[in-house]
């Protein structure tokens, strides 16, 4: 049975996942099993997720509950409350006063006036929101499939990779990684790891190399190998240092040379710990190399990563992705609905 | 975004006539623009809610200072109450006591423990002491090698710890191996995890009984939202904490997690972390943080940058005026000759949070040889021209451009770029109205909205 909430598995011994053939294969037993799940598990994930939420939330959502239910109408200390609880879910004062206003005038042209209604409205409103427009995340479409893994430090880059590679691997495509991040103490090592945890080729240089030179090799190499999927992790940046943001620009150009489609996915990493603040990385990302898509990392904690709603309210971007542990399977598809669900 | 509390106590205060008492009623309005710009600046809900109330109990009956208007005395209020409740002054480790002391680092994945225990390391080295780092983060891939990696790049011996190993062994082997290498100070990485994780929560507390740590930090991020409160609040309840250590905090985020966790653990924040090499720590100063979460500029690191040239007073006079908005042209002239010695302006207003203004700040450099021009025409003017750019009108400019040799598109230029600094200054200090307006008025100071 698939863990969804992995406690943190001591490294594998290294000496035990270099002996290749025998990992892959225990690797690809594991994924048959593990697809099969993956519908069912789906929905338990985050029936899981918001009984997991820290009790002070569930309280308050039994707070709204009461209220709700106790009410005849829809009255101000009711949208007081569900203002409390769309500010501590980090959806950012603007974004929820919005939503409010909304649902307030709904109210005022007597469309909505059972109290009982109205969490499910502004659940409708955030899940409208979510649902960004936007071509499917198909690694099939080119080979090879050039992802590149941008972000601001910590928020889960290498490990997203690591995850994202096995479930590649795991829908059959050939994936490679490419330690693209020659700056941060032992990010080489650390992905190094990864290739061999899941047993994927891994491109790397020594650290302190030009970022540009690793990739532009990379991608020969991929291009020699013939492999399906090009991962390329970055290393962590604010977004708001300029020559840190030039050298990725400069990396993406490299791709953009190379191969003129590429990068087929340029997916922005955000920590759902992190409030309003991702905005402001959201849209420089997006200003310096155009993102494609989202990932939203460590929703197993009780943050809530409300923030993704002004965000693809504003930019328009799809969440691809969402990590819920450090093990290589706690990557899942965005669902809007489960999403809004667990918010409100 | 970063001018926007300060303009809207503007407005609130916009119908109140002259100076007098702040009453129950004119503060409501501007603390409900208050509460909003903390939870903007991610200030968890309830403690923004908390912090509100008791800056009305304060503030309420408060006569206004003649030199101030009710706006700025409001924010003058507030800054205060802040500044206080992240811990007034600065404070700094405990490292009292027979050594070697051990220092626990804890915190959420991510957060830059290990990063920060190198930094401390060097820190520590650069102050007399002799630190050793232990890593005990035996889950993330390559956490040792990292600390490793680390330890080696300023010459701190690292325990060779190995993923196999148990974090209870590592952190029994920790003081002989300080002893063995005669450090006086030891700084023990952990694992990232989730304060909700028991399992891993109860081996932070076992490493606590056989570390018996003078300090336990907990290492956290400056990005951090609304789940700042429960993350710190479950970590002090688990571990104690000692202090807190900000993270990331050389990004443009506000900051308001600072305020939470200080308000759920009672902790002092001991450093704070701007940037990802070993010398990006710096020590907390509170007075800093309070004007950066409510979105009014680091007025402090500009007035210490600008005093390594001008004399005390000077420089005062100048943060003064930027504050108050009475940047005149004769201060224009002044700053203009003072460039070269001072670095550019560009550098000064860097050190203000809110850089997504950079892209103005481009517009605003100035060569050599458009300085001595400037200058001729600034001499042309009247003093009263001077004082208030705002009565040059055409004539004045084309006598302004005769009298310096220039042509009157030079003078407005030059015009242009004086407000331009101005409403620069006024942005950065938290100011808010558009030029265009502001030209318009007499009285600079009257318009200024704090
Ligand atoms: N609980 C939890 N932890 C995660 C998740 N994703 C990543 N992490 C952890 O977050 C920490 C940072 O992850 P990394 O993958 O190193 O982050 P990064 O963005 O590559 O970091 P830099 O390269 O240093 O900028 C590690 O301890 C990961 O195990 C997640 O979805 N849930
Ligand atoms: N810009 C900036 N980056 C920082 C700062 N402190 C740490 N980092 C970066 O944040 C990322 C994560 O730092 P780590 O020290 O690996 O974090 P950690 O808490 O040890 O992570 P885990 O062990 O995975 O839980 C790295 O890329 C660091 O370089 C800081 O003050 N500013
Ligand atoms: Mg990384
Ligand atoms: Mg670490």
């Amino acid at each position: 049975m698939l863990k969804w909430f992995r406690k943190k598995s001591q490294e594998p011994p290294s000496e035990e996942t270099r002996t290749e053939v025998g990992e892959a294969q225990a690797v690809q037993a594991e994924s048959d099993s593990s697809a099969e799940q993956t519908q069912e598990a789906q929905g338990g994930f985050f029936a899981r997720l918001r009984d997991r939420l820290a009790k002070s939330r569930e309280r308050l959502a039994d707070q709204v509950d009461r209220v709700v239910l106790g009410k005849k109408h829809i009255d101000a200390t009711l949208l007081d409350d569900l203002e409390e609880v769309l500010i501590t879910a980090d959806l950012g004062v603007q974004t929820t006063r919005i939503l409010l206003d909304h649902v307030a005038e709904r109210v005022k042209r007597r469309e909505l006036q059972d109290p009982a209604k109205l969490r499910e409205a502004l659940r409708d409103e955030i899940q409208a929101i979510l649902s960004v427009d936007a071509p499917p995340f198909d690694p099939s479409r080119a080979k090879p499939f050039v992802i590149m893994i941008i972000g601001v430090n910590g928020v889960g880059k290498t490990t997203t990779i690591g995850k994202l590679a096995y479930l590649i691997r795991r829908s059959g495509l050939s994936p490679m990684l490419v330690a693209g991040d020659t700056f941060r103490a032992a990010a080489v090592e650390q992905l190094e790891r990864w290739a061999d945890r899941i047993g994927v080729p891994i491109i790397r240089q020594q650290s302190g190399a030009d970022p540009s030179a690793v990739v532009f090799d990379a991608l020969d190499a991929a291009l020699a190998r013939q492999v399906d999927v090009v991962l390329i992790d970055t290393a962590g940046r604010m977004h708001t240092k300029v020559n840190l943001m030039e050298e990725l620009k400069k990396v993406h150009r490299v791709i953009q040379r190379k191969m003129p489609e590429a990068p087929h996915e340029v997916l922005l990493v955000l920590d759902a710990t992190t409030g309003q603040n991702a905005m402001s990385q959201a849209r420089l990302f997006q200003e310096a190399l155009g993102i494609t898509g989202l990932i939203l990392t460590k929703l197993d904690g009780t943050a809530k990563g409300g923030v993704i709603v002004p965000i693809c309210h504003e930019l328009k971007l799809p969440v691809r992705f969402i990590g819920i542990g450090e093990g290589m399977d706690d990557l899942r598809p965005f669902d809007a609905g489960e999403f809004a669900r667990a918010v409100l | 975004m970063f001018d926007s509390l300060s303009s809207k106590l503007q407005k609130v205060f916009r119908h109140l006539k002259g100076y007098g008492k702040l009453t129950e009623q004119n503060i409501q309005d501007a603390l409900r623009e208050v509460r909003l710009a903390l939870l903007e600046a991610d200030v968890h809900y309830k403690v923004a809610k908390d912090f509100v109330k008791t800056v009305a109990e304060r503030a309420v009956g408060q006569e206004v200072m003649r030199s101030l208007t009710p706006g700025q005395q409001v924010i003058k209020i507030v800054n205060e109450s802040l500044t206080e409740l992240m811990g007034g002054t600065a404070a700094s480790l405990d490292l009292s006591g027979k050594p070697p002391q051990v220092l626990l680092l804890v915190g959420l994945q991510g957060s830059g423990k290990t990063t920060t225990a190198g930094k401390l390391a060097h820190h520590l080295g650069k102050n007399g002491r002799k630190p050793c780092l232990i890593p005990a983060d035996v889950y993330r891939p390559a956490a040792i090698d990292q600390l490793i990696t680390l330890g080696s790049q300023i010459h701190v011996p690292v325990y060779p710890a190995s993923s196999q190993d148990k974090p209870e062994d590592i952190a029994a082997a920790a003081v002989p191996f300080a002893r063995e290498n005669q450090c006086d100070v030891i700084l023990v990485d952990t694992a990232g995890r989730l304060h909700i994780d028991t399992e891993l929560m109860d081996e932070l507390k076992r490493l606590k009984g056989i570390l018996l740590p003078k300090e336990i930090l907990l290492v956290a991020d400056a990005m951090t939202g609304q789940d700042a409160v429960q993350v710190a609040g479950a970590f002090h309840e688990a571990l104690q904490l000692t202090g807190v250590i900000l993270t990331k905090l050389d990004g443009d985020a506000r900051g308001g997690a600072a305020l939470s966790i200080k308000a759920v653990t009672g902790c002092p924040i001991k450093f704070v972390g701007v940037g990802e090499k070993l010398d990006a720590l710096e020590v907390f100063h509170p007075d800093r943080m309070s004007s950066r979460i409510l979105g009014m500029g680091d007025v402090l690191t500009i007035i210490e940058k600008a005093q390594e040239v001008f004399e005390e007073e000077e420089a005062l006079d100048l943060a003064r005026k930027f504050r108050e908005d009475a940047f005149t042209l004769e201060d224009f002239r002044r700053q203009l000759r003072q460039m070269k010695k001072l670095g550019s302006l560009e550098s000064i207003l860097k050190m203000l949070p809110g850089m997504g203004m950079l892209k103005e700040l481009k517009k605003m450099q100035i060569d050599e040889k458009a300085l001595v021009r400037t200058e001729a025409i600034i001499n042309s003017m009247t003093k009263e021209e001077r004082r208030d750019a705002s009565i040059i009108n055409a004539s004045r400019k084309r006598r302004i451009a005769m009298g310096s040799g220039t042509s009157v598109q030079e003078v407005n230029q030059l015009l242009r770029s004086y407000q331009d600094a101005r409403r620069m200054m006024r942005q950065m200090m938290g100011g808010g109205a558009k030029p265009g307006k502001k030209a318009k008025k007499k009285k600079v100071k009257a318009f200024f909205p704090f």
